[in-house]
């Protein structure tokens, strides 16, 4: 069946291999029903994404692919995107790496797991980043790793503020050491960023696992939550294989966190702009604004 | 060898723990515990001791030497109040101007529940950002097994060593056979695929210097104290401001020229 293939179940959100949700992409026809996974109601695909992809019924909040949550979250016309032509290549030589790279780049239709660039919100300028679930499950490799180090050095020279949008498996294996080195790099840039005063404020999307939990999306001045979003450092079959028990329901999500204090908001999607300018709006130091 | 023998010679049960680097090669070693949060996480042991006639703040974790002790250790699988136990004592090692020298023996960090309700994410992530503004010279040895972030929490430091059958990892090789390729028979590929032996990595830029085992144990211990003690001099000889620029810098650079 067409529309139950669509998505294919994987246990958890950290099994699938990222690039699911789009398989059927190519040869489909546009208007598809997929069943919500929360409801199980059936959305058409284009009402699902009118819908900033969550579900009209449930809000359940589904992937969003990480340009449309750019465009969506930035004013318009203000987003100029930085080191979009960096690419990864196969460093360590890492059995069929550049094929799952050439794959994950035509599934998303970008060239690497992470968007970076400077946009405003609300009028508010700041370095921006978003991360791509159908690129290797948004999994960090050295490109990853390079392109929001330079955003935050960016951010540092010119004075900005920094809001990321964090959605990862964690490091990539098949770079080896080299990923699992992107966390301390992307953490000195994030520290260096922070020691000068600038905000960072970043919004954990579902999943954020792994080495991204353990570096950048935990290190935010603030740090906001989607709805239900699984956030972990191990995932749940990890553990359920280590404990050989079943995880208690909603263990790890972003509700969950923000009970055990590692969350300060959970913001539902469609209140994630109005949310992020008025905290940018906050932020301001008195030159700003009493200059106005 | 090949890389899986490395594997298991770092995993040997034979292999030294960490109160045996600590005993060889430093002397007065006084051990503080807990984070002053939760717990005392016995993976993790933090002291101060002297390397010949420096004052020197030691984090190290521990697997333990036999069942009994394993199973206080966690196996050498640390939680979250072991990571902001070595943070803790980190900071006060910097107040104090004491160098910081790290030994890493283990598979990971922890994998359970607790861990992940007191934040086994945030404790590692906060490691690293504490670590690289560290104003004090911080040296990291890795004796056994790198396991993936639980390893890099105490390993940004001004330099990396490595002992010549110890391993270092974004993953473990039958985790990555496993995830994968969905087969755990493939783990000595696996372990040649992730170039985690202590050459690959000099040759990958990650470390500066393996020690070796040609020798006893002994032999590597005195050569640990001799080459350690030489490396802090010079590291407490740079202005601080230096010393944290090129901590930066090692790892700024790694992955940093995209081809």
């Amino acid at each position: 069946m067409l529309k139950r293939g669509l998505f294919k179940k994987p246990k958890n959100v950290l099994e699938s291999s990222g690039d699911s949700t789009n398989k059927a992409a190519p040869s489909v026809p546009d208007a598809l029903f997929i069943t919500c996974k929360q409801c199980k109601t059936q959305i058409i695909s284009d009402d699902l994404e009118k819908n900033n992809y969550v579900c009209p019924l449930c809000t359940k909040h589904f992937p969003m692919p990480a340009r449309s949550r750019i465009l969506f979250m930035a004013d318009e016309g203000s987003f100029v995107e930085t080191d979009a032509q960096m690419i990864s290549v196969d460093l360590i030589g890492f059995p069929q790496y550049t094929s799952k790279l050439e794959t994950a780049a035509k599934t998303s239709g970008e060239n690497e797991a992470v968007i970076c660039g400077i946009a405003s919100i609300g009028g508010f300028p700041c370095c921006i980043f978003s991360m791509e679930s159908r690129f290797m499950m948004g999994s960090m490799g050295t490109v990853v790793g390079e392109k929001i180090t330079r955003l935050f050095e960016t951010a540092q020279k010119r004075g900005l503020p920094v809001i990321g949008f964090t959605l990862s498996g964690g490091a990539r294996m098949q770079e080896g050491i080299l990923s699992l080195m992107q966390m301390a790099k992307t953490s000195g840039a994030v520290q260096r960023h922070s020691a000068q005063g600038h905000l960072y404020i970043s919004v954990l999307c579902d999943p954020t696992a792994g080495g991204v939990t353990a570096s950048f999306a935990m290190e935010s001045d603030i740090a906001l939550a989607e709805p239900g979003a699984l956030i972990c450092f191990a995932g749940p079959r990890v553990i359920e294989q280590t404990i050989r028990q079943k995880l208690p329901e909603g263990f790890q999500s972003a509700e969950f966190l923000r009970e055990r204090g590692f969350i300060d908001e959970v913001v539902p999607r469609s209140e994630q702009k109005e949310t992020l300018q008025r905290l940018l709006m906050l932020h301001q130091r008195r030159e700003e604004y009493a200059g106005n | 060898m090949q890389a899986i023998d490395r594997v298991l010679a770092a995993r040997a049960n034979d292999r030294p723990g960490a109160s045996q680097f600590i005993h060889s090669i430093f002397t007065d070693f006084i051990e503080l515990h807990g984070d002053r949060n939760f717990a005392d996480d016995r993976a993790m042991v933090t002291g101060i001791a002297k390397l010949r006639d420096i004052p020197v703040t030691i984090v190290a974790i521990e697997k333990g030497q036999d069942t009994k002790t394993r199973l206080s250790t966690n196996f050498g699988s640390p939680h979250p109040e072991g990571y902001r136990k070595a943070l803790r004592q980190m900071k006060l090692a910097e107040k104090f101007g004491r160098p910081v020298i790290t030994l890493i023996d283990t598979s990971g960090a922890f994998c359970g529940l607790g861990a992940e309700e007191r934040g086994q994410g945030e404790a590692i992530a906060s490691s690293l950002t504490g670590m690289m503004s560290l104003n004090t010279p911080v040296l990291a040895l890795l004796t056994g097994e790198g396991g993936s972030g639980g390893a890099l929490a105490l390993a940004v430091a001004d330099e990396v060593w490595m002992l010549e059958n110890a391993v270092y990892s974004v993953i473990s090789p039958e985790g990555c056979a496993s995830i994968l390729w969905k087969d755990a028979s493939r783990t000595e590929e696996a372990a040649r695929h992730l170039k985690l032996t202590a050459q690959d990595l000099q040759q990958l830029g990650v470390i500066e210097r393996i020690i070796s085992e040609q020798n006893d144990f002994e032999q590597v211990f005195a050569e640990l104290q001799e080459t350690m003690y030489d490396r802090i001099r010079g590291l407490l000889d740079l202005p601080p401001g230096e010393l944290m620029e090129n901590r930066y810098q090692r790892f700024r650079k790694i992955g940093g020229t995209p081809l």
